[in-house]
Order: C-alpha cells, then structure tokens, then sequence
C-alpha cells in the first residue's frame, strides 16, 4: 500500500475508534450493574426501545408502499418527491423538530385540528417521542426498501400476474418476499436511527423522565450530574449498535444471501 | 369437458420501438410453432396474447370473448386472462417450494392451500417430477426448471398455453428427452398453443402448424412439411436449408433471376415471379468445365467457405448463382477444394422446385 494512501487510513482508523476505546477504558465496569438498575435508567431504556419499536413499526406500514410508489409510479415530479421525502436524512434533526412543533403542536398548522377535533396533543407527550423518531428514520427505511423495489426482477411479477395473481397478490406474494432482505435491512437501519434519535425528540418531545426522556437524552443530560451513569448508558447503547451491525451484517448485508 | 376457444389474433402491437402486426386465427387443439430471426415479433406476439403488452389497433379475440380491442377500449388483464405462459427462462418464484410454485395459480384464484397443494402435486406427478415437490428452484436441473414451469403454467388450467423458446435453455441431451415429453404434453392440451422457437427441428417435431414471423409481419404460415420443402423467404430457406431464389418466369421451364443468370427447371405452367429452391446436396461440384451432359444448369463460381457439419462438408459458392453445397468429405480432399478455389456446379433441372411466391414475400 502506498504511504500517501496509508498514512491518512490508518489515521481515520484511529480517528473513528479511539473515541470508542475511551469508552470502555473509562467505563466504570464495577458499578456498571447498580447504575443500570437505577429506576431513572430503567425506564429510559425501556421507553426508548418501546418508542424506537413503534417508530419502526409506523414506519414499515407508511413507508414501504410510499417507497414501492417511489421505485414504480411513473409520474412527473416524482423524483422530487422522492428527494423532499428524503430530506429528513440530511436535515438537522432540531429543524425536524422545529418543523414538527410547527406542523403539529398545539397551535401548530395540522396540531390545532388534531387539539380541537380529537383532543390529541402530540408534543411533550411519549406519541410525540414516536413522532419525532419516525420523521427522522423513516426515510433509511424508504430509501432501502425503494432501491430493492427498483431492482427486484420484475419478470416475475409479470410470472405471476400471467398465473392470475391481482396486483396486491402479486406484491404480497412475490414483491415482498423478494425486497424481504432489503425490508430486514431498513428496519434495522431505521430502528437504530430512531433509537439514537436526539435533536428532534427533545426539540417537539421535550425531556420529561418517564415520559419522553429517552437514553440519548438521559446520557446528555447524565454528563453534567453523574459523569459516571453517562459512560454506563453510552456502553449500552455502543452496545445496541455493535449488536445491530452484527445482525446487519450476518444476515442482510452479505452479498448473494440466499431466501 | 367443454370444448377450448379459438384464438382470434387481428392486431398491432408496439413494443419499444418496434411494430407487430399480425392476423392469426388458431384452433383449438392446435400447436401453432411461430418461428423467425431474432427481433422479428416473436415475444412480442406472445405478450400480446398474455396481456403483458397492449394492442395499438385491431382486437384480440378468444372464441367470442374480446380480451383486448383499442378501438373499443376492452382490454382484460393480465390476471384474468385464460392465458398460461412459459417463459424462456422460466421465472420460478425463488423463495417458494417446487409444489407451491406451481400452487401459486390455484392459489391466486381463490382455493384454499391445502387443495392448492393437491392439484400441484397431482400436476407434477403427471410430468414425472413429484419428486421435486419441496426443492426450491434454485436447487433444480434446466430440464427439471422446465417442467416444474409447464407444471405452473397448466395449474392455471388456460384456454391458450404460450411457450417462449421453451427448450432453449438446456443442454443438448436435455432438449432431447424434454422435448419428446413435451410432444406428449402438448399433444394433451385441448386449447390453442402457441409455441416460439428459433429451433427448426423442435418447430417441425412439436407444430402443427408454423407461422414465420419477420420484422413483425408473418411472412409464410403452413404445415411444417410443407413450409420446409417451399419456404417463402430467405430466411426460411435456411432455417430448413435450402438454396432459395426469387425469379421471374420468362419462358416454359426458364426462371431468370434478378442478377441476369438464368435457371432451369420445371415451371408447369407457372408465370411471373416464381421461387425456386433446391437442397445442397443436389449440386455437382467440377473443378474442370463439365462437358455435354445431362444436368441443364451448369455455371461457374468460387468457394468462399468451406465449413465441416456431422457428416458432410457444407461449401458457400459465389457466382452467377450463390449456392450452398454439400459434399462429402473424401470429395473435397480428393479435389483439394479451399476457400478461393473456382469450381464448376451442375444442378438437374429434376432437382429443382419452381412454385408460386406468397403475396406478401418479396
């Protein structure tokens, strides 16, 4: 290997795991079980998969038709469609969260109804938390599952079509199974985000324990009264990841995975 | 049983930037071979039928029923069309088992699992395969691939059954076996079938009829034999290999050809643009100018190829008359014939068929 690509990989090697080095050297390992089973971290730990979950799940029901929409509605505007559905990849999460309050906070744009008609209000409550999670990993779900609906074999949705299959057969029984890996994948993908989710959570959700303060938040907020509980949260939620990237990579992301 | 439709096919069809137009009528029980080079409409027509491409002008009719009519805005879908299709390259579902993939069609319709499970494993025991039953297709031979997909395909009990080049896929020795048990199957099929190749041979073995499809018209339709010893067009001529030319009949058993040289043989009465073909192996090859014999068509040429088949040497020779010949082996070693050698060709004038030229073949 040439140095002048050497030198700076193995500088980005050091860059991107060191911090997680400090990490575990730094974690206090011996008190790392009365930390965590604190009721405070308990039951941020528990509304944060439960709020994570959920997302997903909202998730999967709106987001893998808008992405077969996506890959297979041929209209005008719909590739920038699909770049505005994205936007929320590379937007700031605190602007999602600000949109969010702006859209459905109580005086918000779509909120007011939502206050007025059914008395559902949705920031500084754990639906809100949901919210906030699902605009923010939504669209790793979408542009997973989109790009496998793109290249799925559309020969065998004609196959299965000549059999007698209905469109929504055809998608239930052939489509869907074929994306299955891409599904796994994005789900994945967007139950990580949702369970790292930050800015937009605390920005339309707030920080109320119990209530909407999830691990990131409880971590954050950690830091400045109990340094210590801050590193052991953080271990979990590396250790959440790790788990994460391991299942990623033995069953979804290894190439010519067979069904 | 009731008695399958006649398919009506009286249409155009665009697919990308290419144009179908056909007028069909095929009877039930009948194996239509459609054969022709590639690109000539051949999937095009079957995609028609199947629904999977729409009619631009005419309809498409099967017995009284209209499955597809631009003019009046009738065109049944894909799904509920009593069409079956094999493709080329089968299109198994990957994720299902043998016996559910060929489930998948009374599944579709409404029956329950377990009988759908039934009929597919009554369907493969007819074509010999229920070993197979919970394989994944992934896990299957070409020759197994192709019956499990004509087992799918018949679970949707069609009216019509279309099979795409169904044996182009497999080896040699394969084709062979499949294709006699798919003259079996084919033989039992009460509806219309229409089957695209680009095999003579399987043309000639499976249909009972054969349309010749070129650059999306239908250029010659008749009984197999009959489409073998008169093909219409070039490329029929040497699909079944024959030396074919289009000419003019200028005088009682004188055909002269575009080129100026003359043929003769024949012309029973015949006027006006006539065919004229004869097989390879009819014409004498001399290295020397014949003298007065009895074959009435002598001219001279040069070997261009000279190309080995099983038992034979195949010679292209061009001249006044461009002709393929066949030889036997001893001959060309003996008279030392290669690519560049001027060569004298006798044909008998016994040995050449003059009959009409179909309307619509130039």
């Amino acid at each position: 290997m040439p140095w002048p690509l050497a030198v700076p990989a193995l500088i980005g090697v050091l860059f991107l795991l060191v911090p997680l080095v400090g990490l575990l050297v730094r974690a206090p390992w011996s008190g790392l079980s009365r930390i965590l089973s604190d009721a405070g971290v308990t039951s941020a730990l528990r509304l944060s998969l439960v709020c994570a979950t959920a997302a997903t799940a909202i998730s999967l029901v709106l987001g893998v038709p808008l992405a077969w929409a996506l890959a297979r509605v041929r209209l005008r505007g719909i590739s920038a469609l699909r770049a505005l559905v994205t936007l929320p990849l590379v937007l700031p999460p605190v602007v999602g969260g600000v949109a969010l309050l702006l859209a459905l906070g109580r005086h918000g744009l779509v909120g007011q109804y939502l206050d007025s008609w059914f008395g559902i209000t949705l920031p500084f409550t754990t639906a809100g938390v949901v919210v906030a999670e699902t605009f923010v990993a939504m669209p790793f779900l979408i542009i997973t599952v989109e790009g496998a609906f793109r290249s799925a074999d559309r020969g065998l949705e004609e196959a299965a079509r000549t059999l007698g299959a209905s469109r929504m057969t055809v998608f239930r029984r052939v489509t869907l199974p074929m994306v299955a890996p891409s599904l796994g994948a994005g789900a994945v993908l967007c139950w990580a985000r949702a369970l790292g989710e930050f800015g937009a959570t605390i920005t339309f959700a707030g920080n109320l324990p119990g209530v909407t303060q999830t691990m990131p938040l409880k971590v954050y907020l950690a830091l400045e009264s109990d340094p210590e509980a801050a590193i052991a949260l953080s271990l979990v939620l590396l250790g959440v990841s790790v788990l994460v990237l391991a299942g990623l990579r033995d069953r979804w992301l290894r190439p010519s995975t067979p069904l | 049983m009731t008695t399958s439709p006649a398919l009506h096919v009286h249409a155009e069809a665009q697919r990308d930037e290419f144009a179908l137009r056909v007028a069909l009528d095929v009877e039930p029980g009948r194996v239509l071979g459609v054969v022709g080079p590639n690109g000539a409409g051949k999937s095009t027509l079957l995609r028609t039928v199947a629904g999977l491409t729409p009619v631009t002008s005419g309809s498409l009719r099967l017995g009284g029923t209209v499955l597809d009519d631009a003019a009046a805005g009738v065109f049944v879908p894909v799904e509920k069309r009593p069409v079956g299709l094999v493709f080329q390259d089968y299109r198994l579902f990957p994720h299902l088992s043998v016996l559910d993939n060929v489930a998948f069609a009374p599944r579709s319709r409404g029956a329950h699992r377990t009988a759908s499970r039934e009929d597919a494993r009554r369907r493969l025991e007819r074509l010999g395969v229920e070993g197979l039953a919970d394989r994944r297709p992934s896990q299957l031979s070409g020759g197994q691939a192709q019956r499990v997909a004509l087992a799918r395909a018949l679970a949707a009990e069609p009216d019509v059954l279309l099979l795409d080049e169904p044996l182009a896929a497999l080896d040699a020795q394969t084709r062979a076996d499949v294709r006699g048990e798919l003259r079996r199957h084919l033989a039992e099929f009460p509806g219309v079938c229409l089957l695209v190749t680009h095999d003579p041979l399987e043309a000639l073995i499976l249909a009972d009829e054969l349309l010749v499809l070129e650059a999306g018209v239908v250029t010659q339709r008749g009984a197999p034999a009959d489409v073998a010893r008169r093909p219409a067009t070039a490329y029929v001529a040497s699909l079944v290999g024959l030396n074919l030319y289009a000419g003019t009949v200028v005088s009682d058993n004188t055909v002269t050809l575009p080129g100026g040289a003359s043929i003769s043989a024949a012309t029973r009465g015949l006027t006006d643009v006539v065919l004229a073909a004869f097989r390879p192996s009819a014409v004498s090859v001399y290295l020397d100018p014949p003298g007065h014999g009895s074959p009435r068509n002598t001219w001279a040429g040069v070997v261009d190829s000279v190309e080995l088949l099983t038992d034979r040497v195949r010679l292209h020779v061009t001249g006044a008359i461009a002709a393929y010949v066949d030889v036997t082996p001893a001959a060309v070693a003996e008279l030392g014939i290669t690519p560049g050698a001027r060569v004298w060709l006798t044909v008998k004038s016994t040995e050449i068929d003059v009959y009409p030229a179909p309307a619509s073949a130039a």
